[in-house]
């Protein structure tokens, strides 16, 4: 075996906290050779992302720093190497790539003017090479349209093309070590395939090195030679990928492997009485404007939902599935009046068009929303006991110690301590966060409620005892969910039916077995077969097919060609 | 909402926590200085007929040197006096009350107008914004002192018309400054669930936007002070301000600028004066920002 190409050791990282220097990594020693893949893993805080920093020496100054340990690349070693040296190593030598391709991207200057630079920094051609260079760099990393990308900037390219425009800058001087710190985690799980895809063969045609970073045992499956469970800074297990998974040694990796949503595996949903349905929506459209022009008028208009039409019951969990911008949180937002609508909504039989803010209020009441971020959905000023308590007084539902009362009641009720009411949001985990969401959004006994990415930004195992909570409130009180998810692993936990959506219309819906495991739109079977599964046995598959969506943007008086659902089998409509 | 304050899930009753603040004030050291020369100053403004150790407007044969000079600081006058005889500490301790009433009530209206229309604007957007903000535009384009000195002539000059024009000058920045911020605030998750919750306009701009707002509220504030007492000498200069012989911190400078060369006391401790008021609210307006915070509790 060859020699390894980053080798560390032994490294500590501290940073400075008001209660002192705090330990962020703690002896973490591994060896990285050429042409392999290995995955830090873990939950957020485990370190994984300080690592990367550590090795890029853009640890956060002052307050963060190495207090030991080595970490060589090659013959050199970087602990301790001065600004100027470290500027000569990135890029030429190990190169990073970053979770958020649009803010890593300059978007005053054009792809080829950020490919040229970064080749004229390193000297990897002459001046009057580089625009050749850069139109290289762009196939390689198999960019559609190479020639005319070159001319764009950012803000004209999608969110895979933007992150392919980051890989082709990271590989420009053909580095030993590339880091790639989630590199697919604001991406759809179609042009995730694709990146991962584009990584792997990189990596084959170049024998680069692979440190990558996720906290997604699917992409560690199909990506990692090798795996580094860590948690708070520390080394839980390290393994080759196929050993981890098939025989976690430590108890931490099988919790966490345990935790880890797959596709396929969910348990049958428990049957449910029929019962008369909570939410009507019929032909329920949303638009939004685009003005521009000297008079400012509307000249065009983002069809956002288009036509859609579907019913929930009590005690029902809808999943609404799609990619990004297919208008899943528009219909969410619509619900609850947040985003104007034409159509009709009827909230537990009654029609809610046209009624104004007052009338609005009791409807309100039924229909409730947990958003996708748990921190910014709080005021950060205020306890999370008054944030809670207000709904009440909204409402005018109680009053007095009542009140206090009733959110104590809640926050039992949704597995915090009621000691914890007069404290404020910065000082709860993410979990904890969203459990007072849910409380503040149960409340108000609402009969549905709208859960828009609810569990996607928390770890899976904390993610895995908010979905169970969810569960426990509605086996209790009937409640109904309209489950707003890009993860179909988690869609399959807690869906009774599935609504497939694509540029704003539904393409399939169902019941959730027979859309998740007998799929008939081409669509839904391209996002299912794209889930990375956390299985590294089995085969990769073959490559996705890139397909352009189209665009939800029409001239006004114009629209999109209507889709006709029909009948597959009792209940499982599917668009023609 | 006064019951629920008795209940426990809720902060301490507002007057333990006005409390609370200011003892979180004193226990600064910076913030508890501003305090002090705040408190100094407002005792001095209010208290000026007993403390000042001359009359102030009193051409004091006994003033001037034997050429007819101004008399630097020390014995009879501790801080020296002016062309005409008079004691400069008398003066200053009375322009106290000039400068103080200016700075805190022109700066207060200034306040409250532009935080009122950036926080409008930004949250209703539309034609409200439209309108608002064109306008907050066009008084950014009128030159600032030729729009005070109309108003100030087409006015009787007074205290409180001195205080009102200067305002009507200062408050276009802070409606702008507010404006942008409370736009990207509206569209942030927790107000967006607010309005999911249906809370009316009016809890949502009291409750939620404004303690965010509050810090750039307090720097604008706290900045505004020195501005607006400078203004306040300005128009006095130009005759459409405080009028003499009532001193100001700011009048009192103009007056005696020329003689800055022979005469340097004159311009030196109203100026010190100016920027010690000035220091001061910042210094307790940064405090508070900070005090007011949760986010940065224990962390000063």
């Amino acid at each position: 075996m060859s020699d390894p190409v980053l080798k560390v050791r032994e490294l500590n990282v501290q940073v400075a906290t008001p209660e002192g220097a705090k330990t962020v990594l703690d002896r973490l020693s591994f060896d990285l050779r050429a042409g392999e893949t290995l995955c830090l893993a873990g939950e957020s805080g485990s370190g994984k992302s300080m690592t990367a920093l550590a090795v890029m020496g853009l640890l956060p100054k002052p307050m963060c720093r190495i207090t030991g340990g080595s970490i060589r690349l090659g013959e050199t070693e970087l602990v301790g190497l001065s600004d100027a040296g470290y500027r000569r190593i990135r890029t030429a030598r190990v190169a990073m790539i970053f979770q958020e391709p649009m803010t890593s991207l300059n978007p005053l200057m054009t792809v080829q003017q950020q490919l040229v630079e970064t080749l004229l920094e390193h000297d990897a051609c002459t001046s009057a090479e580089a625009p050749r260079r850069a139109l290289q760099l762009l196939r390689d990393v198999q960019m559609t349209e190479p020639e005319r990308r070159l001319k764009q900037y950012p803000h004209e390219l999608s969110g895979g093309m933007r992150q392919r425009v980051m890989i082709a800058i990271a590989l420009a001087c053909d580095p030993e070590v590339l880091i790639a710190d989630e590199p697919t985690t604001a991406l759809d799980v179609t042009v995730q395939a694709e990146i991962l895809d584009l990584i792997r063969n990189l990596q084959r045609d170049h024998g680069t090195a692979v440190l990558m970073i996720t906290h997604d045992m699917g992409v560690v499956a199909e990506m990692a030679d090798r795996v580094i469970i860590l948690r708070h800074g520390q080394e839980v297990e390290s393994a080759p990928v196929r050993d981890l998974f098939a025989a976690p040694q430590s108890e931490y990796a099988q919790e966490l492997l345990a935790a880890v949503p797959r596709l396929g595996s969910a348990p049958p949903r428990r049957a449910r009485p029929a019962t008369d349905p909570v939410l009507e929506v019929e032909e329920l459209s949303v638009r939004f404007p685009v003005r521009g022009g000297i008079l400012n008028r509307v000249q065009a208009q983002v069809h956002a939902v288009e036509n859609v039409s579907f019913e929930i019951a009590a005690g029902e969990t809808l999943a609404l599935v799609g990619e990004s911008g297919c208008g899943k949180s528009t219909i969410g937002k619509a619900l609850l009046g947040l985003a104007p609508w034409t159509g009709s909504v009827k909230v537990a039989g009654r029609q809610t068009r046209g009624l104004g803010s007052s009338a609005m209020k009791p409807v309100r009441r039924a229909i409730q929303m947990v958003f996708q971020d748990p921190g910014a959905s709080l005021d950060s000023r205020m306890t999370v006991g008054d944030q809670v308590a207000e709904p009440l007084q909204i409402h005018g539902l109680a009053s007095g110690s009542e009140i206090a009362d009733r959110v104590a009641h809640l926050f039992r009720r949704v597995g915090l301590s009621p000691d914890m009411m007069a404290r404020f949001p910065h000082e709860f985990s993410g979990g904890q966060r969203q459990r007072i969401n849910i409380a503040r959004a149960l409340s108000l006994s609402p009969r549905l409620i709208v859960a828009d990415e609810s569990v996607s930004a928390l770890d899976v195992s904390v993610q895995a005892q908010v979905l169970e909570l969810l569960q426990e409130i509605q086996d209790e009180d009937g409640l109904a969910f309209l489950f707003i998810s890009h993860d179909m692993a988690v869609i399959e936990q807690v869906a009774d039916r599935v609504m497939v959506m694509r540029l704003g219309q539904v393409v399939e819906e169902g019941p959730r077995d027979a859309v998740l495991r007998d799929p008939r739109h081409a669509y839904t079977r391209r996002l299912l077969s794209a889930v990375p599964v956390p299985d590294p046995t089995r085969p990769r598959p073959e490559r996705i097919e890139t397909e352009s969506l189209g665009s939800p943007i029409w001239p006004v008086g114009e629209g999109p060609q209507l889709l006709n659902l029909h009948d597959v089998a009792p209940g499982h409509r599917v668009a023609s | 909402m006064s019951a629920t304050r008795t209940s426990d899930t809720r902060l301490p009753p507002r007057a333990g926590r006005t409390a609370g603040v200011i003892r979180a004030l004193l226990s600064r050291p910076r913030s508890a200085f501003g305090l002090a020369v705040i408190v100094l100053m407002v005792g001095a403004a209010l208290f000026a007929p007993w403390i000042m150790p001359h009359d102030p407007f009193e051409q004091s044969f006994d003033g001037l040197s034997m050429v007819g000079a101004p008399l630097p600081p020390g014995g009879e006058f501790p801080l020296g006096t002016d062309l005409l005889g008079r004691d400069l500490f008398s003066r200053l301790i009375l322009g106290t009350r000039t400068s103080l009433i200016i700075g805190v009530l022109a700066n207060g209206i200034a306040i409250l107008l532009g935080a009122g229309v950036g926080i409008a604007a930004g949250y209703f957007g539309g034609w409200v914004a439209a309108i608002l903000m064109r306008f907050t535009d066009l008084m950014m384009a009128f030159p600032a002192l030729l729009l005070a000195i109309v108003l100030a002539a087409i006015f009787q000059p007074s205290l409180l018309i001195v205080a009102l024009v200067i305002a009507m000058v200062n408050w276009v920045q802070m409606a702008r400054v507010i404006y942008t911020e409370t736009r990207s605030l509206a569209e942030r998750d927790f107000i967006q669930v607010q309005r999911a919750l249906g809370a009316g306009h009016l809890r949502i701009l009291l409750r939620h936007l404004l303690p965010h707002l509050l810090s750039s509220i307090v720097v604008f504030g706290t900045l505004g002070i020195s501005t607006t007492v400078l203004l306040e000498a300005t128009l006095s200069f130009l005759g459409v301000g405080v009028q003499p012989p009532t001193p100001s911190w700011g009048n009192i400078i103009f007056e005696n600028q020329t003689y800055f060369s022979t005469a340097p006391w004159l311009v030196f401790f109203p100026g010190a004066a100016i920027v010690l008021l000035a220091l001061a609210f910042n210094l307790v307006g940064d405090a508070l920002r900070d005090i007011l915070d949760p986010t940065l509790k224990g962390r000063h």
